[in-house]
C-alpha cells in the first residue's frame, strides 16, 4: 500500500489571479517580502499497488490524463507512506 | 435535420438550447444523455453551458470522459457540426477538440451580462450568415472564460482563421476594456482547423428573443440551418 501526495500548481507563465489576490491580501495585513505566491491542489491517492515503480507509473498516468492539464499546470508527486 | 443538445449530469442550459432550436428556429431537436452510445441520428451536436460534474476537479475535465464524449469525437472527426457553448466549449477543450484552455476569470468574479462580439469569420457553419466584424450582442455567464492558448498556436489559429469571435465594445473596437475576462487577444469563440467544431463562452440560445434583450444568438443558428441545408442539397444531388 503507498501513499501518495500529488501536488499541481498553476505554472509559472500562467497568471494565477487567486494567487495574486491573496498575496495582495497578506501585504494588505502586513506581510512584507512575498515574492511570489501560487495556489494549486493537492490530491492524496492510497494505492494498492505491489510495488514503488508501478506505483509511480501509474500516478504518473493518472495526472497525464485527468489530474493535470499540462497546458497551465505543473505537477509533482511524493510518496507519503510505503507499508507492503 | 435534427439538432441534439447533450444533457450531462449538472448542465443547466440544455433546457434553453433547446427551447432556442425548437421553438424560436422551429428545428427538430432531442436531448442526448451523457450516458448514449449512438449519435448517428443527428446533424448537428450542441454541448450546453451549465455546470457539469460541478466543475470538480477543472471545468470540463470530468465531463470530457462521459461516455457520450467518443461518440462525440467520431461525430466531429466525421465534419459534422458540434458546438460548445460556456461549459460546452470548457467540455471541447479538455477533450482536444478546440485548442486551449479556460482559466478562471482575471477578475476572479463570476461575470454575468450582455457583451458584445464581433465575428472574426464567416466561413464557418456558425457564422455563414454573418457579415464580417459584424457585432453581436450575446450574454455571458462564467467564473472560468479567461481563454488561454500558448504563442505559437495562437499564431496557427489566427493564420487558419480559427478566431470567430472577439469581446468588443459597441463600435467592434476590441479594447481591453470590453474584454470583461482577460481572455488572450480578447478571445470570445474559436473553431478547429477545419471550422466545424466551435467552441464560445457567450450564450446565444440566450439571445434569441428581444424580451431577452436581444437577438442577436438567431444568426448563429440560423447559418447552421442554412449550413445544414446547403449540405443536404449536395448529398442529394
Amino acid at each position: 500500500m503507498f501513499k501518495v501526495k500529488i501536488h499541481v500548481v498553476p505554472k509559472k507563465s500562467i497568471a494565477d489571479p487567486q494567487g495574486s489576490a491573496v498575496k495582495d491580501a497578506l501585504g494588505t495585513i502586513g506581510f512584507s517580502g512575498i515574492e511570489e505566491l501560487r495556489i494549486g491542489k493537492i490530491v492524496e491517492i492510497k494505492l494498492d499497488v505491489s510495488n514503488r515503480k508501478n506505483a509511480e507509473i501509474m500516478i504518473e498516468e493518472m495526472c497525464e490524463k485527468l489530474i493535470v492539464n499540462p497546458l497551465i499546470e505543473e505537477y509533482s508527486f511524493e510518496f507519503v507512506e510505503e507499508s507492503i | 435535420m435534427k439538432f441534439g443538445v447533450v444533457v450531462f449530469p449538472g448542465s443547466n442550459c440544455d433546457a434553453d438550447s433547446y427551447h432556442a432550436l425548437k421553438d424560436v428556429m422551429g428545428q427538430e431537436v432531442e436531448y442526448i444523455w451523457h450516458k448514449e452510445q449512438n449519435v448517428d441520428r443527428f446533424d448537428c451536436i450542441i454541448l450546453p453551458g451549465g455546470f457539469s460534474y460541478g466543475d470538480y476537479l477543472r471545468c470540463g475535465a470530468i465531463a470530457r470522459f462521459s461516455p457520450v464524449m467518443d461518440k462525440v469525437v467520431k461525430f466531429a472527426d466525421s465534419g459534422k457540426p458540434v458546438i460548445g457553448i460556456c461549459n460546452g466549449f470548457q467540455i471541447l477543450t479538455e477533450a482536444g477538440l478546440l485548442p486551449g484552455v479556460l482559466t478562471q476569470n482575471q477578475s476572479l468574479k463570476f461575470i454575468c451580462k450582455m457583451v458584445s462580439i464581433r465575428i472574426e469569420n464567416t466561413n464557418t457553419p456558425f457564422t455563414e450568415l454573418c457579415s464580417k466584424k459584424q457585432v453581436l450582442k450575446i450574454p455571458i455567464a462564467h467564473g472560468d472564460g479567461n481563454y488561454y492558448v500558448d504563442k505559437d498556436t495562437l499564431k496557427e489559429m489566427e493564420k487558419n482563421g480559427q478566431i470567430l469571435f472577439r469581446y468588443c465594445d459597441n463600435d467592434g473596437e476590441t479594447s481591453e476594456k470590453a474584454n470583461p475576462n482577460g481572455s488572450i487577444e480578447n478571445i470570445a469563440g474559436i473553431c478547429n482547423q477545419q471550422g466545424n467544431v466551435i467552441g464560445m463562452m457567450p450564450h446565444p440560445e440566450r439571445a434569441v428573443d428581444c424580451a431577452l434583450g436581444s437577438e442577436d444568438g438567431k444568426t448563429l443558428f440560423a447559418s447552421v440551418i442554412h449550413y445544414l441545408e446547403r449540405s443536404s442539397v449536395y448529398d442529394s444531388l
